[in-house]
């Protein structure tokens, strides 16, 4: 490491530490970070905790039918007397479950097939990018509630399934892209040329260079898994005997609680499921800020930082994984090369043919 | 590649009912049982609609194959005696209309502002709307849906709050402006939730072009920002987003189905998903298949766009 990063960090600290207080930093410092972090945190909570906020059992139809919002019950109470604030608060924990399960799970599936594909090339890159490729144009939620019909009532695992197959080829074409920039690059081959099995290479070597497409990833599937469950409980082929916001929606509609007047049962879902997704989106958008500074707001980019980059990128023994879009912004035609294909280079994609 | 993964749909969409259980004749069966039809009735439906159980899986994949080619589906079950081919045409105009309309303006409008709020770093349109759309685009459609209606339906009562007409539909100008009304809401809907991903794509790739050698060089000429704006930075920013439109599409179709099905708009989605709730079969397969092809058509137009727009592309492909 050379000692240039930026004022103050030079004192020497372990590796792992000073990254850590890095991440949390760049977290607080970044508004988009700060807020994503903190609905989640909430959400988290809300899962492991709900009869903590609320006090009746979602499950147990045990009050008039369609009331209206009261002090008693929040937002109601739905067609066969259930409390709706219950159902809300419970209905955290099936969205971030699945969030969680789909989200790792597709994630582990692209890095496979995206860093394989790229790394080993040939026939099996042929194969897998085909694959991948094909999964990306087919229109997901047509493919997703097809699958789901000939499950009658989709439980839990059947959902995450039908979710992990049909959500992990975003994440695995743009893994392969990175990978396939990075391929030739010289601490690769140096690796190669020590005589590491590619397997090492692979873990060690590529992987670390790629941390955050891959948390870009996760989060991707993530919020893509939480909507599109809700989307299929929505239109009614979700298990009905799951508490989560996907059936609460559906009910509300199937009992037409917006013509009726009972905009709560019908909005609250959507707001919950809104705010679940703001927070993935945000913490998505703010892991682009935070791992490329070309995007951060205008008034940090100064003169002089652009000026010290440029010296640095031009500097040499620089470990060239530390800050790629520095080099970008500083336009060195030295990591001329090192631009992921997908962004300015042409398309993987042939026309036809 | 197109052909290729044209194929792949077709196979796939052949496969998935089969390799699923629940077969097609139990549905079908169900249904006619409960209204006391004889067997030997049964049987002679289940000539009339093409199913043969004792069928082995090639003879019966050459004959899908060859049926997807020809565009014949057979019979719907759901709406027997129609065909699935009447009650495809049925719903594709309203999807069409809608989704087409919608999803090339939203396209155009989030480039634009992609464009223009990049050009401007710190502006308004920079700082305001790339984080509501941000936003916006993680709301889940029916919740957007389900806020305009409650709000220009149910509160102002401005619009109808389903289907797609009032008045059977005609070419007379009061149909029109039915129509167009009954379109307003749902595409209004999904033009807020898919356009920040338009504006997120372009701006940030705009901002990577304009820090390029060549835009300061356009700059240091003394070529006009308008120029430099469109001809320099914006053609060269707008191929991911064309790239992008590729992925995002089934995004913005799939939206669009749960739009549909939230408005009660006769739609092809609306369509697919009572198919699915009826398990017709073959309309079902019918419009999956129709959806998918939609799709890469499209995709292959954005990839033809790429090519013209992109030399590069061309002389790679040579």
């Amino acid at each position: 490491m050379s000692v240039a990063t930026s004022a103050g960090t030079v004192r020497p600290r372990s590796r792992a530490l000073r990254g850590g207080l890095r991440f949390v930093r760049a977290i607080a410092r970044n508004p988009k970070a700060l807020a994503g972090s903190l609905l989640m945190l909430v959400f988290c909570f809300l899962a492991a905790f709900p009869g903590l906020i609320a006090r009746d059992n979602p499950n147990a139809p045990a009050y008039l039918p369609l009331l209206g919002p009261s002090a008693r019950h929040l937002i109601g109470t739905n067609e066969i007397g259930e409390d709706l604030w219950a159902q809300l608060i419970y209905g955290t924990r099936y969205s971030l479950l699945i969030a969680f399960a789909v989200g790792g799970l597709s994630t582990v599936v692209s890095v496979i097939v995206g860093v394989s594909a790229a790394y080993l090339g040939g026939i099996v890159d042929d194969v897998l990018s085909f694959i991948t490729d094909v999964l990306l144009v087919i229109p997901t939620f047509p493919l997703i509630i097809v699958l789901v019909a000939y499950t009658q009532n989709a439980g839990f695992w059947v959902l995450t399934a039908v979710l992990v197959v049909t959500g992990w080829s975003y994440g695995a074409r743009q893994l392969r892209v990175q990978a396939l920039s990075l391929r030739h690059r010289d601490f690769l081959e140096a690796a190669r040329v020590r005589g590491e099995r590619s397997i090492y290479i692979i873990v060690v070597e590529i992987l670390p260079t790629m941390t955050s497409l891959i948390v870009a990833s996760f989060l991707g599937s993530a919020l893509y898994a939480v909507l599109a469950a809700a989307g299929v409980q929505f239109v009614g082929l979700g298990d009905p005997n799951t508490i989560s916001w996907g059936t609460m929606l559906n009910s509300a509609q199937q009992g037409n609680a917006l013509g009726s007047g009972l905009w709560a049962w019908a909005i609250m879902p959507g707001v919950a499921l809104a705010l679940l997704g703001a927070a993935f989106a945000l913490l998505n958008y703010a892991f682009d800020e935070i791992s490329n500074p070309a995007l951060r707001p205008v008034r940090k980019v100064s003169a002089s930082a652009v000026r010290r980059s440029g010296t640095l990128a031009g500097g040499a023994g620089r470990d060239p994984r530390d800050v790629p879009a520095l080099a970008e912004l500083a336009g060195g035609a030295r990591f001329a090369g090192v631009r992921a294909p997908g962004l300015l280079g042409p398309p993987e994609r042939a026309p036809d043919g | 590649m197109f052909l290729a993964t044209l194929w792949a749909c077709i196979t796939l969409n052949f496969f998935i009912p089969r390799i699923m259980p629940g077969g097609p004749v139990l549905g079908l069966m169900e249904r006619f049982r409960k209204d006391n039809v004889s067997p030997a009735t049964l049987h002679a439906l289940e000539v009339a609609l093409g199913i043969n159980t004792h069928e082995s899986l090639i003879a019966a994949y050459v004959q899908y194959v060859g049926a997807c080619l020809t565009l014949h589906f057979g019979v719907s079950y759901m709406a027997f005696p129609e065909s699935v081919d009447q009650v495809v045409m049925s719903g594709l105009p309203y999807t069409l209309g809608l989704i087409g309309v919608t999803t090339v303006l939203s396209f155009v409008l989030g480039t634009v502002i992609g464009i223009l709020g990049a050009w401007r770093r710190g502006g308004w349109l920079d700082s305001v709307l790339p984080p509501v759309f941000v936003i916006a685009t993680a709301f889940p459609y029916f919740f957007v849906g389900m806020l305009a209606l409650m709000l220009f339906s149910f509160t102002l009562h401005w619009l109808p709050f389903e289907g797609a007409y009032s008045q059977s539909p005609a070419w007379t100008w009061s149909s029109i402006w039915d129509i167009l009304q009954h379109a307003l809401l749902p595409g209004l809907t999904i033009i807020i939730t898919s356009i920040g991903g338009w504006i997120l794509t372009m701006r940030n790739t705009m901002i990577t072009v304009l820090a390029e050698d060549y835009v300061r060089m356009a700059r240091a000429k003394g070529l006009s920002p308008r120029r430099i704006m469109y001809d320099y930075a914006a053609r060269n920013a707008i191929l991911p987003n064309l790239t992008g439109f590729a992925m995002t599409l089934g995004f913005v179709v799939s939206g669009a189905i749960l739009v549909e099905w939230l408005f009660n708009y006769p739609g092809v989605g609306y369509l697919l998903i009572q198919a699915i709730d009826a398990q017709d079969y073959p309309l079902m397969q019918a419009l999956f298949l129709l959806i998918t092809v939609a799709v890469l058509v499209a995709v292959l137009f954005a990839d033809f766009a790429t090519a013209w727009l992109d030399p590069r592309t061309r002389a790679t492909q040579a």
